[in-house]
């Protein structure tokens, strides 16, 4: 029993990393449409600025407040330079770009800081909280602050004007330029807040994985699985696939398969729900007209 | 001096030309009708004001050129499109839609009035406000693209065939706040319609626009009386 | 088909004939990738540029295909020729197989179930309960063939010639299949499946025997592929794979058949050329290249092509004025390939 519940844990404290990432995605498909293959590269540069800055002597939250500051304002750079262009194209080139943009963020990573891997400071004390055997203080750190993001990503779609016209930019452009909202501006903001959330994943995973230029592939895979799982039109639905991936990955691969296979499994058991609930487990089912 | 001034106005969609050198102009305050048949142009010419297909000509606009601006700027100079298909935002709430309606505007208390001002037109939006407007029905969805837009408070309306599609007695209550509208906020209206009997009840103005061009201009009841006129869009 | 297409194509064939006899070996070994990976591209383009179901996860196919060729002759004794229909044949099945429940998926769902797939088949390829048929992480080593019938040709020249044949049959296979009734259907799915199935067209068969047919030809290039490198591993064929295949089908032009050769040219040397611009970077600099091409054809090499020669045509028709625009026009399109 103890056992189980160590791997519910470990699976709840992975699962607030896919969440995170896949939270990111969900962002950048409600403002765009497009599923950013690039997002997890994203997380893993700025991970790597975050890293330069504590080298340089900066404490652990003017780092991290920093860095998302300032991936932020790369990931508008990214829509406005290099997406832009390409925004009528068909839609995969679009995804080739993409592909584009994660080597190229890969092999430059590595060129700069080379492939040996490196520790990331966590902000969090090494002591488990209440001395509890099953989950580090990282790891619950991790899901709290996942959560806040949640709340905030929530709260300003829900709340503010901006939010409000993010929205109706990525429903119906058309529209929302008879309405005076820059879209183009819109989706590059999507983008923004999107690196900022990657960015957020990545300082959170960095202490646990350890830093890479190929730390974000496996967590990519598992956060679109997850943002796919919860429907890819809602944030609360990535959360909770993100969740829920963590747990199937490490209690299958614990109890049931074995670690050799966990991967293909847990993807196989992901395809299954698509296939019954083609459209995840809280996206909007979308009728065809005709 | 008239509020809108187009002159020889060209538009291509590609390499499709068109609009091939369109003329006219409209009043402050006055309701203007684009008559016409299916392609002649009427809901391009109105695309072309707002700046969303590529144009060459002058469109003036309060004496300045707004030929060649973005969509979002005339947005901002007081001029507001009700676009063809109605352009709801289908999954977002009918008061949601509305707010968007007034984006540009900086006015809050202003904003939060015209919801009741408008509510008052269209009491059955008020009724709906937090129902997903996609699931509003034909009519509410016109009566909302229409209140959308007039949450700009514009100077200049651009309304692209409001009946299409609707029971005639929605249309019949749609033309008459329209009426309203035009009388009581001075707000004025360039009403593109196929319903051409309606329309000339409506405007002071008409203008046949046929295959991309002007071929017919005058007051709405000088139009009326025309013979060709009677024969092809009155059907009488 | 038009006689100066034919005229063009003979040609091209000629062409592809006489280019083993002009370079060194390794340049042969590199032209024969080109062709199975053409194989394999157009597979990929069946289901994706014509039937409008993405796959990120035809490397698997791929791979099925290099093992089915590897395990028959390695452990069977298999002929090298006869592996091919053999592979065809199992990736035919699986394909169809994995197509009836991925039906249901659309778009990036879709996606995400390929992807899975992709991601997956490495680790089922090291499984150690699989180990002894394939090899686990060691592979399997296979030798190359020799020219049959005391051909003068070396090795790499006579596989070289083998998979031309087998390419040009596949294609004139797949154009075809396209231009009938079926490539109709194929086509009427993509752009409106509400309507094509309202017209009668069965669309679930169609999906899930596109899969089949998209997966064979991949799987037999995959066969083609292992006997051209001697030797299968698990890691040849990651997620990586896929997703260059992908990048295949897109730069070359979707739903065209020359597009599937454009392709294969772009992912066979283009990162051999970014290799020699940058040693330190050469993903950096395809990346580049990937955008590059992407910014200056955004529908592919083909459909680039097409534009061009449709400009050509206009400018020889009406002729006088427009011929320097043409020169220079043709000039852009050799510096961009």
């Amino acid at each position: 029993m103890d056992a189980l519940l160590q791997q519910v844990f470990a699976g709840l404290a992975t699962g607030g990393i896919y969440a995170s990432v896949a939270l990111a995605l969900v962002m950048i498909y409600q403002a765009t449409h497009h599923l950013n293959f690039a997002q997890g590269e994203m997380a893993m540069f700025s991970t790597y600025l975050a890293w330069s800055m504590i080298n340089a002597g900066f404490g652990y939250w003017a780092a991290f407040f920093l860095t998302v500051s300032l991936s932020f304002v790369l990931g508008v750079v990214i829509e406005r330079v290099i997406i832009r262009p390409v925004e009528n194209a068909p839609v995969l080139s679009v995804v080739v770009v993409f592909i584009g943009l994660l080597v190229i963020l890969n092999s430059v990573t590595g060129w700069i800081y080379t492939y040996t891997i490196k520790t990331f400071p966590s902000p969090f004390p090494t002591a488990p909280l209440f001395g509890n055997k099953f989950v580090s203080s990282h790891q619950i750190g991790a899901i709290g602050i996942t959560l806040v993001v949640l709340l905030l990503l929530f709260s300003f779609f829900r709340f503010t004007p901006l939010g409000l016209a993010m929205r109706a930019a990525a429903q119906n452009p058309v529209s929302a330029k008879l309405v005076g909202i820059r879209v183009g501006w819109m989706l590059a903001l999507g983008w923004g807040l999107a690196a900022a959330i990657g960015s957020i994943a990545g300082m959170m995973v960095a202490p646990i994985v350890f830093l890479d230029p190929n730390m974000m592939g496996g967590i990519l895979l598992y956060a679109f699985a997850a943002a796919l799982v919860g429907g890819v039109d809602s944030p609360g639905g990535a959360v909770f696939g993100g969740f829920l991936v963590g747990v199937l990955e490490n209690v299958l691969g614990a109890f049931v398969i074995g670690n050799e296979l966990k991967l293909a499994v847990a993807l196989v058991l992901i395809i299954g729900v698509l296939v019954v609930k083609p459209s995840g487990f809280f996206g909007k089912v979308n009728v065809s007209r005709v | 001096m008239a509020l809108l001034d187009v002159k020889n106005l060209h538009a291509a969609y590609g390499t499709t030309r068109v609009l091939h050198g369109i003329d006219f102009s409209l009043e402050e305050g006055s309701i203007t009708a684009l008559l016409g048949a299916n392609g002649a142009g009427k809901t391009t010419t109105l695309r072309a004001l707002c700046g969303m297909v590529d144009t060459q000509g002058e469109v003036s606009f309060a004496g300045s050129r707004i030929d060649g601006k973005a969509t979002e700027d005339v947005v901002r100079l007081g001029i507001a499109h009700v676009p063809d298909g109605r352009g709801t935002f289908v999954n977002l709430s009918t008061e949601e839609n509305l707010r968007l309606g007034a984006y540009v505007r900086k006015d809050r208390k202003g904003v939060e009035e015209d919801f009741e001002r408008i509510y008052g037109y269209f009491p059955r939006l008020k009724e709906r406000r937090h129902q997903q407007a996609g699931t509003l029905s034909g009519g509410e969805q016109q009566m909302l693209a229409v209140s959308r837009a007039l949450m700009l408070r514009p100077r200049l309306l651009l309304l692209d065939e409001p009946s299409f599609g609707l029971a005639p007695l929605i249309v019949r209550e749609i033309f008459e706040i329209m009426r309203t509208i035009n009388r009581k906020e001075k707000t004025s209206i360039l009403l593109v319609e196929q319903n051409a009997a309606m329309a000339l009840d409506l405007a002071s103005r008409a203008y046949v626009v046929e295959t991309g061009r002007v071929v017919l201009s005058g007051s709405a009841e000088e139009i009326k009386q025309d013979e060709a006129v009677r024969r092809s869009y009155l059907g009488y | 088909m038009s006689r100066n297409k034919l005229i063009f194509l003979v040609v091209l064939v000629l062409v592809a004939c006489a280019l083993p006899f002009l370079v060194s070996n390794y340049r042969v070994f590199q032209f024969t990738l080109v062709l199975v990976y053409a194989i394999a591209l157009l597979g990929l383009n069946l289901l994706t540029g014509y039937n409008g179901q993405i796959s990120l996860g035809h490397g698997a196919f791929y791979a099925i295909g290099a093992y089915t060729a590897a395990i028959l002759m390695d452990k069977f004794g298999f002929p090298y020729w006869a592996t091919l229909p053999i592979a065809g044949a199992v990736c035919l099945v699986v394909g169809f197989l994995f197509g009836l429940p991925a039906l249901r998926l659309e778009g990036i769902y879709l996606a995400l179930a390929t992807f899975a797939l992709g991601v997956s088949m490495p680790q089922l390829l090291k499984y150690h309960h699989l180990e002894k048929w394939t090899g686990g992480v060691q592979g399997i080593v296979i030798t190359k063939p020799d020219a049959p019938f005391g051909l003068p040709l070396n090795p790499d020249q006579w596989l070289y010639f083998f998979t031309l044949v087998v390419m040009l049959l596949m294609f004139l296979f797949a154009w075809n299949l396209l231009r009938g009734r079926i490539g109709r259907a194929l086509i009427a799915i993509r752009d409106h499946h509400v309507a094509a199935e309202a017209m009668g067209v069965n669309t679930s068969i169609y999906k899930s025997l596109t899969f089949g047919v998209s997966a064979l030809y991949t799987g037999i290039a995959g066969a083609l592929g292992a006997i051209a490198v001697q030797f299968v591993a698990p890691d040849s064929f990651n997620i990586f794979l896929s997703i260059v295949f992908l990048v295949g089908i897109v730069i070359g032009g979707l739903a065209s058949i020359p597009g599937a050769i454009y392709g294969a040219i772009f992912i066979q040397f283009i990162p051999n050329i970014a290799d020699e611009l940058s040693k330190a970077a050469p993903w950096a600099i395809f990346g580049i290249f990937m955008i590059g091409f992407v910014y200056a054809m955004p529908f592919g090499i083909n459909g680039a092509i097409r534009m061009l020669l449709a400009r050509f045509g206009r400018k020889a028709q009406t002729g006088g004025p427009g011929s320097t625009i043409t020169e220079s026009s043709l000039k852009t399109k050799e510096a961009s390939q």
